[in-house]
């Protein structure tokens, strides 16, 4: 049986539906050297910022049972080095979407760098208003729907490429993110970024991580990502990027019957840096058991009891 | 392209109370690897992250490393058997070796001195100081004695120079001279280290721990506060290092 994998969504064409999340896999070049990048069906570069960011002290990620927390802190060499340097270089070496990332301290930052973004050939901008490791902007943005509704609908303004919003699970309701986020004019939701928690030694009664609280990712957030993503499935008709625990092909069906177009790996990437390969055999195999010939088919077709 | 090896292990010691020597059967990564280089080890189920570990030798088709258990991971390598999987990514990082220079001397304390021992193997007759809690912690003295002039220092004097490793070889450089130092260790002594190679300007080579992630320069984790400002502020232990100049690094914790 001739398996598709192919996925489209906001009229950009994903080869197979597996993509990384943003800030667990740089700007692609290291990940290269063991799989090459046109084994995904995209990538999500490194969050950028409007000016070059230095990021949080050390130690920034600590292990807690099935997850990490990490406190990078948006470490990145700013949107106009990846405009004018970076993204030539990846659109020249491969053929697979690059989705840029994006994080601002105001509305007037998003905007610009939804301007300079549109600009460069990235298939797609991921607006990062999730971010639990910053001072300023970042997840305060994403938790009030009615400033998303606001921010989303000001950046849509300067922004030509399809708009991704990266949603925080950090919140009472993320239907009513969700929501706002589509009344503002987004293409496409993603979801989920990462928990805010907190890890302590009790040796020297410190928090490990020197930012003392970080973001929570890893297999032990999957069960939260999959609700949020049928909550939100249910409540918007947006397509959805998902991720938050994903370590097998296995994990990525999951996301995807709850309700998931495309699905990210994070995490998982820091165990096997080959873990793509295995994932879409997985994929493969579930198709192939359940006599499914386009893994499109499966979308959010969970049945619930 | 760079592959995940799946290693056997061969040899199994428990050096001290809680060290263990380990050796494993890979010839891609003995061919590859380079004194002060690490590896990206897979402790098994029971942890999601890798635990870095410095290669202590390589040979042949043999790959060599000595830790400590510290934590889980740790924990779990150590419960393994002779024949047992190891998977394994490596060689990773950068080598202590970057230009010649006469008069080499080693600083090492605790479970530092493991990546010094193919470093002193590399080098011509270099000058070796390893320093230990106390006379049981003492470990690889006949090993490194191979390799060159080793010096031994405790910190409470029960077993050769009473003091720190730190002190013992800053008398030998004002008597004898140096041209490089290269150093792992434990954050202070890493401090006393700089501290005393930058007073005589004499180049020196530290190679530094920190959390990991990736392993490999992606995830930006295992970051190291450098004397640069912007984005280069923080360096990557596991690709930029983990060997730095002295003069590149701040060691703030």
């Amino acid at each position: 049986m001739n398996k598709n994998m192919e996925v489209s969504i906001c009229g950009v064409n994903f080869k197979n539906p597996i993509v990384t999340a943003s800030g667990t896999f740089g700007f692609g070049e290291e990940y290269d050297e063991y799989v090459s990048l046109n084994e995904y069906g995209g990538f999500t570069a490194k969050g950028l910022t409007r000016m070059p960011r230095a990021g949080n002290p050390p130690p920034r990620i600590a292990e807690t049972p099935y997850g990490i927390l990490n406190s990078v802190g948006l470490q990145n060499p700013g949107v106009e080095q990846f405009a004018e340097h970076i993204m030539p270089d990846l659109a020249r070496k491969y053929d697979t979407n690059v989705i840029a990332n994006m994080a601002g301290n105001t509305v007037e930052e998003y905007c610009e760098m939804a301007e300079i973004l549109s600009e460069t050939e990235a298939a797609m901008l991921e607006m990062n208003i999730s971010c639990p490791n910053v001072k300023h902007g970042g997840m305060a943005f994403g938790t009030d729907a009615d400033t998303v509704s606001h921010l989303t609908a000001e950046v849509k303004k300067h922004c030509k490429k399809p708009l991704i919003v990266k949603l925080s699970p950090n919140v009472t309701s993320v239907s009513e993110i969700a929501k706002a986020a589509e009344a503002g004019g987004a293409d496409a939701l993603s979801l989920i970024n990462t928990l805010l928690g907190m890890a302590i030694d009790i040796n020297t009664r410190r928090p490990i991580l020197a930012n003392n609280t970080g973001g929570l990712s890893g297999p032990a957030v999957k069960p939260i990502a999959v609700r949020m993503i049928y909550e939100v499935s249910q409540a918007v008709k947006l397509p959805i990027i998902g991720m938050g625990g994903v370590m097998s092909g296995a994990d990525a069906i999951e996301l995807m019957l709850a309700g998931a177009s495309i699905v990210a790996l994070g995490t998982a990437l820091f165990t096997d840096p080959c873990m793509i390969l295995r994932v879409k055999d997985e994929m493969s195999a579930y198709m192939e058991k359940y006599n499914i010939s386009c893994i499109k088919d499966i979308i959010g077709t969970v049945r619930m009891n | 392209m760079k592959k995940v090896y799946k290693t056997t292990l061969s040899s199994k010691k428990e050096l001290a109370d809680g060290i263990f020597d380990y050796t494993v059967v890979c010839p891609e990564i003995a061919k590859e690897s380079a004194a002060g280089q690490f590896l990206h080890i897979d402790c098994g189920e029971g942890t999601l992250l890798r635990r870095p570990i410095s290669i202590c030798d390589a040979d042949g088709e043999n790959v060599r490393f000595v830790f400590e258990v510290k934590g889980a991971g740790t924990r779990d390598l150590a419960a393994m058997e002779i024949g047992d999987t190891i998977d394994i990514m490596g060689p990773l990082g950068n080598s202590f070796i970057d230009g010649e220079y006469k008069k080499p001397v080693l600083i090492g304390g605790g479970i530092g001195i493991f990546p010094l021992y193919m470093l002193a193997k590399k080098l011509d007759s270099p000058k070796i100081f390893l320093g230990f809690r106390e006379k049981s912690r003492v470990i690889m003295e006949e090993e490194f004695k191979a390799a060159g002039n080793v010096k031994i220092a405790t910190d409470d004097g029960s077993y050769g120079y009473h003091g720190f490793a730190v002190s013992a070889a800053e008398q030998a450089i004002d008597e004898d001279g140096c041209g490089v130092i290269y150093a792992c260790g434990p954050m202070p002594m890493l401090k006393a280290v700089k501290a005393m190679a930058e007073k005589r300007n004499i180049p020196c080579r530290l190679s530094l721990e920190q959390r990991m992630g990736c392993g490999i320069g992606a995830c930006l984790v295992c970051s190291c506060a450098t004397v640069f400002e912007g984005t280069d502020k923080y360096k990557r232990v596991c690709k930029d290092g983990p060997v730095f100049w002295s003069t590149e690094v701040t060691l703030d914790e």
